[in-house]
């Protein structure tokens, strides 16, 4: 299958590594992995923090660049869920129903990365291999957005070598929430403390999410209070072989 | 009182308890600084999160009866001017008098004329959030009419001279040494040996309280419903207290939000269902009373209902945000927020806390007033899952920063970063620069401010030597 990436800023710039895997993951897989350059930034920061003026030019660059695709791959959940349930809001709000349409046939054909292995490709053992322990942290809106479920526990399963341990209070939000880290900086930490709390306490090396986004916030706390537990994106875990560890 | 913007002048704005001294985040950082207020949050919403998500799971027709909620509530919305005068028409013939306030100020002095036409000095009260957030209790007092407040963690919040901290539980912020102290210092006729057992404070409560529903003849509630069809209203609580507000006293006076107003009879049997399992994790709920009027030699022979607007109609203009006007006063979404879980009611300014009063308040008051409140959340949609009646929370407080009013700097950032992001050539050369941008100290330890706001707990990541756009295009 041919797919197209669609890296997001964030991990485009700062977690390309993220982005890498994704990719190689898919072609070990068989796949073509195809990355239009015309592509930036879904938007979702400008919405979230009451933009939308600003947001739709970069909804309508997404649009524009990946309506002739068939399928589109992001290794994030919560840009997914901004394509899916912001896209179409913003150009409807600016009047521009065409857009609209074309924002919801896209988003339609734009899946995060577990859903595009489990639900569009039917793989759940993808072959890797990755000898840690890990916890997974399910981000709040792969899980209340995108409804991704327990799939990317049911790739992790299959992961040769991943000792998986189940982090308590998992579904509690680890207090990122885009600019809410910065304007509400102090609620936000109090609510990454127990977020790591949770994390060290289940003696895992790794916790690992579907959004770079998140796992920059828990990470950072991490590194800041030295934990000695890292934070590493899912598809990392997932490109992962015996040859590459 | 000034009009909004596209506002017909007709739709006042709330005044009364609906706005904070401070904004939220700073609100908040006084209330995460005190270590026993965040133990006895965490403490009561897991009880409650727990005991009602089991009650819930009981259930198999759960998410069908949101949705059946959900379209009461929409077709409600719809027909608020025809049902509330059914509503009035009903009451009415059934021996009410019904009042209309267009804000607080009207609604108390509606209720205070009427108490003064009694000529008593004392009335009862029921826990009722409409009442609170017209401040009628203050209002009260300077008119010569103490009001007592009979709901259990309602007295102990006005003995205390406190504010309510949760729609249901306004006490939550408070443990029962604390209350025990309440207590002693200003509960009259109190035992001086009094413990803090809670069997024993609850005793101290009803010994108080039974006095004064005796010898007290006017009595104010709120209202959990009024069903247009019948003219009946109803109160849902789990003491009795309210019961007999509702029944001893010889002239009751109802304030109901006009929210409130439910089509048909018929509609409570959804809403029944819906509210105790959500609020209080109760299958059913223990004392729920209903009136119809007056009934000759049965109950108060005065009854008053005063219909409040107070901004309401204001929030039924917008399109998105009307559904703020569903809700149905559970607490679910305060007891299921992160961010309330942290930093309790108080920060929220307004009596109506939590992610519900995060997209209430401000559109009560019109954005401006209360501009910071749709911002304190991460977005996290716990609330949206919880809420009974499926108000989508994070869609309204999106929609409100949409409205709100930015800070200048922020707004040039957040302009220069679409314009960049919109340009893959510019965008680019940005991110290379990024790498530069390690000049602003190690781990982003030396941020200037807002952005210093995230160094503080949190590490940045390093920019790494190469964007994955340059790793693309060189493989
Ligand atoms: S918004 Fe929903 S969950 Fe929150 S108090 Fe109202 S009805 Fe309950």
């Amino acid at each position: 299958m041919r797919i197209a990436l669609f890296a997001s800023c964030l991990a485009d710039t700062m977690f390309p590594a993220a982005a890498k895997a994704t990719v190689l993951l898919l072609e070990r897989l068989g796949h073509e992995v195809v990355f239009p350059p015309e592509q930036t930034c879904c938007g979702q920061m400008h919405v979230n923090t009451g933009y939308q003026d600003q947001a739709l030019p970069l909804v309508r660059r997404y649009v524009r660049t990946f309506e002739p695709c068939d399928v589109v791959v992001a290794p994030s959940g919560s840009c997914v869920g901004s394509i899916r349930h912001q896209h179409a809001m913003v150009a409807r709000q600016a009047g521009d129903e065409g857009l609209a349409t074309a924002a919801e046939a896209v988003a339609e054909r734009t899946f995060e990365l577990s859903e595009l292995l489990i639900d569009v490709l039917k793989v759940e053992d993808v072959g890797a291999y990755y000898p840690h322990r890990v916890t997974y942290h399910p981000t709040c809106h792969s899980l209340r957005v995108l409804r991704v479920g327990d799939r990317p526990q049911r790739l992790l399963r299959q992961v040769r070598g991943l000792d998986l341990v189940e982090l308590p209070a998992a579904e509690q939000c680890c207090g990122f929430g885009g600019t809410f880290s910065v304007k509400n900086a102090d609620t936000s930490t109090a609510m990454l403390a127990d977020k790591m709390r949770h994390v060290i306490d289940t003696g895992a090396e790794v916790c690992t999410a579907g959004d770079a986004s998140c796992l920059m916030h828990i990470g950072g706390g991490l590194s800041r209070s030295g934990a000695g537990v890292r934070t590493v994106h899912l598809a990392e875990i997932l490109a992962s072989t015996e040859a590459s560890s | 009182m000034s009009t909004f913007l596209g506002m017909p002048v007709h739709a006042p704005r709330g005044v009364g308890h609906l706005r904070g001294d401070e904004p939220f985040p700073a609100a908040a950082r006084t209330a995460l600084a005190n270590p026993q207020l965040r133990s006895n949050l965490r403490h009561a919403t897991t009880t409650i999160r727990g005991k009602s998500g089991r009650v819930i799971a009981e259930l198999p027709d759960w998410q069908e009866l949101r949705s059946a909620g959900s379209a009461l509530k929409t077709y409600t919305m719809a027909n608020m001017p025809r049902l509330l005068e059914q509503l009035e028409e009903k009451v009415t013939a059934a021996g009410g008098v019904v009042h209309w306030a267009a804000d607080a100020e009207e609604a108390n002095r509606i209720v205070t004329g009427l108490i003064q036409e009694t000529g008593e000095r004392r009335a009862i009260k029921i826990k009722s959030m409409a009442t609170q957030e017209i401040g009628l209790n203050e209002a009260l007092e300077e008119a010569g009419i103490e009001a007592v407040e009979t709901d259990l963690a309602e007295l102990i919040v006005q003995l205390g001279r406190d504010k309510p901290s949760h729609i249901l539980v306004p006490a939550i912020h408070r443990n029962r040494a604390e209350i025990r102290e309440i207590f002693l210092r200003e509960m009259p006729g109190v035992d001086p040996a009094l413990t803090d057992d809670p069997a024993e404070l609850a005793g101290a409560a009803r010994r108080y309280l039974r006095e004064t529903f005796l010898s007290t003849k006017v009595a104010v509630s709120g209202a959990n419903f009024g069903v247009a069809e019948t003219g009946t209203l109803a109160v849902v609580e789990s003491e009795g207290n309210g019961r007999m507000c509702l029944t001893l006293p010889e002239t009751l006076i109802t304030v109901m939000g006009i929210e409130k107003v439910v089509p048909a009879w018929q509609d409570l049997e959804v809403f029944l269902q819906l509210l105790p399992r959500a609020s209080t994790g109760e299958r059913m709920n223990p004392y729920t009373s209903m009136w119809t009027g007056v009934t000759p030699g049965d109950g108060p022979q005065n009854f008053h209902l005063v219909l409040l607007d107070n901004g309401r109609t204001a929030v039924l203009a917008d399109e998105v945000g009307r559904a703020a006007l569903h809700c149905i006063r559970c607490s679910a979404c305060l007891n299921v927020c992160p961010v309330y879980e942290r930093t309790g009611g108080h920060a929220y300014g307004s009596v109506y806390p939590g992610p519900i009063g995060a997209v209430l308040s401000p559109q009560l008051t019109g954005i401006a007033d209360n501009a910071s409140l749709p911002y304190a959340s991460s977005l996290c949609g716990a609330c949206f899952d919880a809420c009974p009646v499926k108000i989508d929370i994070p869609s309204i407080l999106v929609h409100l920063r949409n409205q709100a009013p930015h800070p200048r700097t922020e707004k040039a950032a957040m302009a220069a970063a679409a314009y960049t992001m919109d340009r893959p050539r510019l965008y680019q050369r940005a991110q290379r620069a990024a790498k530069l941008a390690e000049l602003l100290g190690r781990k982003g330890r030396a941020l200037p401010p807002p952005l210093n706001g995230w160094s503080a707990s949190r590490d940045l990541p390093e920019v790494p030597d190469e964007s994955f756009r340059d790793w693309w295009r060189g493989r």
